[in-house]
């Protein structure tokens, strides 16, 4: 059976024409990204209604909920695009998941750092040893793996096909995470946003954490791209476009 | 100020100034390491690559 997929997709497997499009595409992610995290802070800092039991302290969640949300997200667009490259011998796709390691790595220190410290004024602690946290702990710790093992061998290839089976494997932490709140007894709370329910929290309380959310996205994608562009440059440098773009920079 | 009574107040965020600033630094300081670092490494490659072009036409 053939799969047909639009033209773009195909394209993108293409160096110069991936370079190309996200050059046009990457201020407005950047622009995207600084006006909806403004925005997304100011409104939850400061006209969010506080927590009637956590107080100011719930106004982490901005943070915390789009960096745990992104750490994953990240993760997987890392292992499916390791998936892509290892079978069908993309090297755009592996030039995306070398750049998703270092991004998602920071951003899970984010969520894990913003997340001790909401835990301290909430739960008594910095750190419990709980599933959530662990499995997230261990998300960290995946993305330092697929780093250390994309950098490790002489020969590029051997590096990408390795992180790309790290990250593959490591995929099954993900539904760990996601349902670590409802298989164990955890002190951490269950998921803030459902797709097929209603928030449980007003309005003026979720709308700034979607801004968030979404912000955080965009963010995340013009790293990305920004990342990948360089990449492509340096594996590509001996072509013609490149010496090109090098020549009018 | 929004849900404030003065500045003060917002600073002082209830009893919980210390953690909601430090959150808010670390993913301020998170986002802008992301920034810095693409940028450093987009100079890199292109004084690199500048560099390796000139010795190109030499020869």
């Amino acid at each position: 059976m053939k799969i047909k997929f639009p033209l773009w997709f195909y394209q993108l497997a293409s160096p110069k024409w991936f370079y190309d499009i996200t050059g046009k595409l990457l201020p407005w992610f950047s622009s995207a990204a600084l006006l909806l995290l403004t925005i997304g802070s100011v409104w939850g800092l400061m006209f969010a209604p506080p927590d009637y039991q956590q107080g100011n302290s719930f106004r982490i969640i901005y943070i915390h909920v789009p960096s745990a949300i992104l750490a994953q997200s990240c993760y997987m667009l890392m292992a499916v695009a390791g998936a892509i490259g290892l079978i069908w011998k993309i090297k755009m796709a592996h030039i995306v998941a070398k750049s998703c390691a270092p991004i998602g790595a920071s951003i899970a220190v984010m969520a894990l750092a913003t997340g001790a410290i909401w835990g301290k004024p909430t739960w008594g602690a910095w750190w419990v040893w709980d599933a959530r946290l662990t499995a997230m702990l261990i998300l960290f710790f995946l993305y330092l793996g697929v780093l250390a093992l994309s950098s490790a061998f002489e020969n590029e290839a051997s590096g990408d096909k390795a992180a790309a089976v790290l990250a593959l494997v490591g995929l099954v932490n993900i539904p760990i995470i996601k349902y670590s709140v409802e298989w164990w007894n955890t002190l951490h709370q269950p998921a803030t946003f459902k797709v097929t329910q209603k928030p449980a929290m007003p309005a003026e309380m979720w709308i700034p954490l979607l801004i968030m959310v979404i912000g955080f996205y965009c963010f995340f994608a013009a790293v990305l791209m920004a990342r990948a562009r360089i990449e492509t440059l340096e594996r590509e440098k001996r072509s013609e476009w490149v010496k090109t773009v090098v020549e009018n920079a | 100020m929004g849900q404030f009574a003065s500045f003060a107040d917002f600073l002082a965020m209830g009893k919980h100034g210390l953690y909601v600033w430090l959150s808010y630094g670390i993913g301020l300081g998170i986002i802008l390491y992301n920034v810095i670092a693409v940028i450093l490494k987009k100079q890199q490659f292109f004084n690199e690559a500048k560099r390796r072009l000139r010795r190109e036409q030499k020869l």
